[in-house]
């Protein structure tokens, strides 16, 4: 299998399950061995405890799904204190998704997760469109993008994956501060911001009105948006959108990413992570790839 | 009965469609047959089904256990037609495979009391089959009340028959009391000590508040829009007096007492 030097980062194949998909890997473990992953990104985690948003927080749609969960989760503090002693032993990286409403806080977070032997890095989410403060909109804005990287950067001294927000103007720019502010790689993409209405009803769908789209509806465009900043940066990219089975993290490799996530197909298939593996491992065999970097598109 | 859910092993399998009975315009039952030997199943828990070949259908749908064989490893799912997934169910032949994910969920408690009521309503009758069975084995002394709309929705009659005392209301009087469930006699003339119940939100709603003025302890089965069924995605919580609960791992069995209604 492709061992991958993910600008630091050890990964021993180029798969990592994404953040909110996988829980705290725990959840999947009667599907995975999850030392056999690339790696897996905990669950949103802010500085406190968040309860997120009302039910209904999810609807499916053609070929993916809405979701607005809103972040819901415990804190850092119960993290480091009831999670992080039950997966810290997984011989696989395991990156924690930070997030926020505030710089301070996004800081906070990294800081105690520094301290963290067993994680090697963060995802710094700045592209969550559940949240109404924060989140997203530090992601969809050149000046604060860099703010919030620049300022977790001072604190933290580990793999700094930043994920990007698929819904901007021009994505490349947003990545290009990224980099320069000090991130170590770039993960895309995140949800697109979407909407469903109950036709009966006439009621939206969701508590929030506004959700997330994921899912392989996705796909097609995260592709081409992972092209165009692992054409625009020089710092590894992890793609992400869609994913349902080898032949689609194939194509992100293809379009330039080093690493892929699996989200929402876990969802689908609880051990599509390990299929997903085995099928990039057969292809590289075919093919005679044995760098990532051989991943070319023609 | 069980406190953690995530020290109970779940499985993926490929089960083999045994039997796929109609039982009426609206409900079916598919028999389910395990290519391994079926992992034990508590009353209340449910499956994730993957539909297949169904555009319309992206998410693994929940649905609850209905009967359990261990002889020949076999479930059995009582399926309401919703939607494109449960029509696409009602289709599927004989020898073809369905792909579930199981045993999900926390259970109904056992009852540390004499007297017992399982109230189902509708499509909610599911679970309360195999829980129904499981008491019987547990020598619990239950009597089953089971609401429908009309005579003609009445299904698996002879069925819960065999299993104890049972009654029935339908909203025109066509079968069993006139009314619904609430309004039974037996509510009148029974001291029950326990209440067990599924079915639409509205009418467990109103069962919980009849249970909580009664001071009689109740627990209910929610039916939350499901995404992983893992614990993982957070997308089917409920509201509850110790905040947001999934009901995928956490449910879908809640004692009315810690739920807000
Ligand atoms: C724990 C659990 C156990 C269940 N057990 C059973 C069972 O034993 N037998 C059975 O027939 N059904 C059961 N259900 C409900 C079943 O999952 C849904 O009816 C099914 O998912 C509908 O799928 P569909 O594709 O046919 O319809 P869809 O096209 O998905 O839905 C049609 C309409 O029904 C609504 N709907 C879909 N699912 C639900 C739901 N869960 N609650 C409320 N509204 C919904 C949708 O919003 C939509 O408007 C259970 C649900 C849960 C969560
Ligand atoms: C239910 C759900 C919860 C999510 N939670 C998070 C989160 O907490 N942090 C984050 O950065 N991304 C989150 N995401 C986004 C995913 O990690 C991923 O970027 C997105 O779903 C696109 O990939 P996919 O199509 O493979 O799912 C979530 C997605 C879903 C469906
Ligand atoms: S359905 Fe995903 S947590 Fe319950």
């Amino acid at each position: 299998m492709v061992e991958i030097d993910f600008n630091g980062l050890k990964l021993k194949n180029p798969v990592l399950a994404a953040s909110g998909t996988f829980g705290y890997g725990i959840e999947y473990s009667d599907f995975v061995n999850l030392n056999d992953l690339g790696g897996f990104i905990v669950k949103g985690t802010t500085i406190d405890n968040r309860e997120g948003n009302d039910y209904p927080r999810m609807t499916e749609t053609a070929s993916g799904m809405l979701n607005a969960v809103g972040l819901q989760n415990k804190g850092i503090d119960y993290f480091i204190e009831n999670i992080y002693p039950k997966i810290k032993d997984y011989k696989t990286n395991i990156l924690v998704n930070v997030s926020g409403s505030q710089i301070e806080d996004y800081v906070k977070v990294a800081e105690k997760v520094n301290e963290l032997k067993a994680i090697p890095g963060i995802e710094l989410n700045i592209s969550c469109p559940n949240v109404k403060e924060g989140g997203m909109a530090f992601g969809t804005n050149c000046e604060s993008a860099a703010n919030v990287v620049k300022a977790v950067r001072k604190v933290y001294k580990k793999h700094l994956m930043v994920k990007l927000s698929p819904n901007v103007t021009d994505i490349t720019t947003i990545a290009k501060v990224v980099e320069y502010e000090g991130a170590n790689s770039v993960s895309l993409v995140n949800t697109f911001m979407g909407m469903a209405i109950d036709v009966k009803t006439r009621k939206p769908k969701l508590s929030t009105i506004t959700g997330g789209l994921s899912g392989p509806a996705i796909k097609p465009i995260a592709v081409c948006l992972v092209w165009k900043v692992s054409n625009a940066v020089k710092i590894p990219v992890c793609g992400l959108g869609g994913i349902m089975s080898a032949n689609d993290a194939i194509e992100f490799l293809l379009a330039g990413a080093s690493a892929i996530q699996v989200g929402t197909a876990n969802f689908i298939n609880p051990k599509i992570t390990t299929e997903i593996i085995e099928g990039i491992d057969n292809y590289c065999k075919i093919n005679s790839i044995q760098k990532i970097n051989e991943f070319r598109m023609l | 009965m069980r406190q953690n859910i995530h020290f109970v092993t779940k499985y993926i399998n490929n089960f083999k469609i045994a039997q796929n009975i109609k039982l009426n315009s609206e409900y079916f039952i598919l028999e389910l047959l395990c290519p391994e030997k079926l992992s034990e199943i508590l009353p209340g828990q449910f499956v994730e089904v993957l539909v297949e070949n169904s555009s319309n259908t992206f998410l693994r749908r929940p649905i609850s256990i209905f009967d359990v064989n261990y002889e020949n490893n076999s479930l059995k799912l009582l399926i309401k037609i919703i939607g494109d997934g449960t029509k696409k169910l009602s289709e599927l032949s004989i020898n073809s495979k369905l792909n579930l994910i199981y045993p999900l969920g926390n259970s109904y408690s056992l009852p540390n009391c004499k007297d017992v009521l399982l109230i189902g309503g509708g499509c909610g009758i599911a679970p309360l089959f195999y829980t129904a069975k499981f008491f019987k084995n547990y020598n619990v002394n239950f009597t089953l009340l089971l609401g429908f709309r009309e005579k003609s929705q009445v299904i698996l009659q002879k069925e819960f028959s065999e299993l104890g005392k049972i009654f029935y209301t339908t909203d025109d009087g066509g079968f069993g009391e006139r009314g619904n469930v609430l309004q039974h006699s037996i509510l009148k003339n029974n001291n029950f000590e326990k209440i067990y119940s599924c079915g639409p939100e509205i009418m467990m709603k109103n069962i919980a508040i009849w249970a909580k003025n009664k001071n009689i302890d109740c627990e209910v089965s929610l039916e939350n829009l499901m995404a992983c069924g893992l614990g993982a995605c957070l997308c089917c919580v409920q509201k509850t007096k110790s905040g947001n609960k999934c009901v995928c791992t956490e449910g879908p069995v809640f004692n009315v007492n810690d739920l807000l209604w």
